[in-house]
């Protein structure tokens, strides 16, 4: 039952952000989002995505906030509008209809499958002596997944680096 | 133009002396104990970079880039990301990759057990929250001189 | 079901905002709501009813825990969503500065 709520809360926020034209107001109806997001996290009892999400989240709205402040741009509508709203109005249609078929095959909410995650279970504290399981599998039992991420934030990190570089490299200026 | 007041207002600044040297003391926290309760190496390393963020928007970018410069950061974060690939190639000598044989797993419940899963965890804060503080500096480093136009 | 169907209706409003806005700042919040949507989806295909938290307590035995497969692999794809939005910032700071405009429809002279 809170559940649905906080998911309404969600969408209606989510709508907020969308729909309405002063950037700064957006940007905080996002951040309105992911805190909602943060809260179903605890009730799905899920304490570690929890933390993560309260805290990216507020990163990235001070990083969102610095590239919209004094920049506000008036939104125009012009040229095919109608086909081109109708279009996409028709596509999520067709996207829902197919994705309730798809969800059908799955089980019950709240009645998993838990094949792999048994034995992680069941012999988690004895093979790695971590109390905390979610950290014994994102550390011991799959750490190549691990590594891979470490590699993509190494990654982002030189690019943004990169692109705001002050001295080009053909011209000099 | 003799005014030398950069960042914000006076109250912002006591709160913020009184509470940034807790923001990092809580950060660490979350990622020692990253084994026993929820948290981990990112959570951690996140509000690790916060609290240096936290000092740079209270009293302006110079104060800060003092604590912590550019150069610093750069190396604090390839220092992390080569300590957790070593982690991970060391276990070559006993078999596998990301091999546990030179770390005993102890007692359950307590702060030096489970392995390497907390040598890993320092590594990686290490790396996410000089790196995220990078990305930062260099964000509003340019505001500063694309505002001048 | 009918939380997945609301999860997806989430994932709608932001793929909505992704295609019919020239503003690149909200393409940016609509590329960051879909995140939201898909992270929120598998952790909802992993819960069980009356389940507790993936973490052993001391002196208890713990039956019923939630599937914690799902949560090791959402807690690594929040941090790539923040690193991408950084990246993606980055660069409409740099379109701001070079075009003078966030309209997409004026960008148009892709230097070969």
């Amino acid at each position: 039952m809170e559940l649905q709520l906080l998911l309404l809360f969600m969408i209606l926020g989510a709508i907020v952000a969308v729909e309405i034209e002063d950037l700064l107001s957006s940007v905080i109806a996002v951040g309105a989002v992911g805190l909602g997001l943060s809260l179903v996290f605890l009730i799905l009892k899920a304490p570690d995505l929890a933390i993560t999400q309260l805290v990216v989240e507020i990163l990235c709205l001070i990083i969102l906030i610095r590239a919209t402040i004094k920049k506000d741009l008036p939104l125009i509508r012009d040229g095919r509008w109608l086909f081109n709203t109708f279009s996409t109005f028709l596509f999520i249609a067709l996207f829902l209809i197919f994705a309730y078929f798809a969800l059908k095959e799955l089980p019950n909410f709240g009645a998993p499958i838990m094949r792999v995650a048994k034995e992680y279970i069941e012999s988690g504290l004895e093979k790695t002596g971590a109390t905390n399981l979610v950290a014994a599998i994102i550390l011991d039992f799959r750490g190549y997944d691990t590594l891979g991420e470490a590699t993509i934030l190494f990654t982002a990190v030189m690019g943004v680096l990169a692109v705001m570089r002050k001295v080009g490299r053909i011209n000099g200026k | 133009m003799g005014n030398k007041e950069t960042g914000m207002t006076l109250i912002v600044k006591t709160i913020t002396r009184l509470t940034v040297g807790l923001i990092l003391l809580y950060g660490i926290y979350i990622v020692l104990h990253g084994h026993l309760s929820p948290g981990g190496g990112f959570a951690g390393g996140v509000i690790i970079a916060l609290s240096f963020i936290h000092l740079m928007l209270a009293f302006g970018k110079d104060t800060a880039l003092k604590k912590l410069s550019q150069t610093v950061a750069s190396v604090l974060e390839s220092l992390g990301a080569l300590m957790f690939l070593s982690i991970a190639l060391l276990g070559f000598s006993g078999g596998y990759f990301f091999f546990n044989f030179f770390l005993h797993k102890g007692r359950p419940f307590e702060l030096f057990s489970a392995g390497i899963i907390p040598l890993c965890n320092i590594a990686i804060s290490l790396k996410v929250g000089a790196g995220l503080f990078a990305i930062f500096a260099v964000l509003v480093l340019s505001k500063k001189s694309g505002n001048e136009k | 079901m009918s939380t997945y169907l609301l999860c997806l209706v989430l994932f709608c409003i932001g793929l909505y905002c992704v295609l019919r806005k020239r503003n690149i700042i909200k393409i940016i919040i609509g590329l960051g709501i879909i995140e939201y949507a898909v992270n929120l989806f598998f952790v909802l295909i992993g819960y069980q009813i009356h389940g507790r938290a993936p973490i052993l307590a001391k002196d208890q035995v713990i039956s019923n825990m939630v599937d914690p497969l799902p949560q090791a692999l959402v807690l690594t794809s929040i941090v790539i969503g923040l690193a991408v939005t950084a990246l993606i910032v980055a660069i409409a700071i740099r379109i701001y500065e070079k075009y003078g405009t966030f309209d997409i429809s004026k960008i148009r002279r892709l230097r070969g």
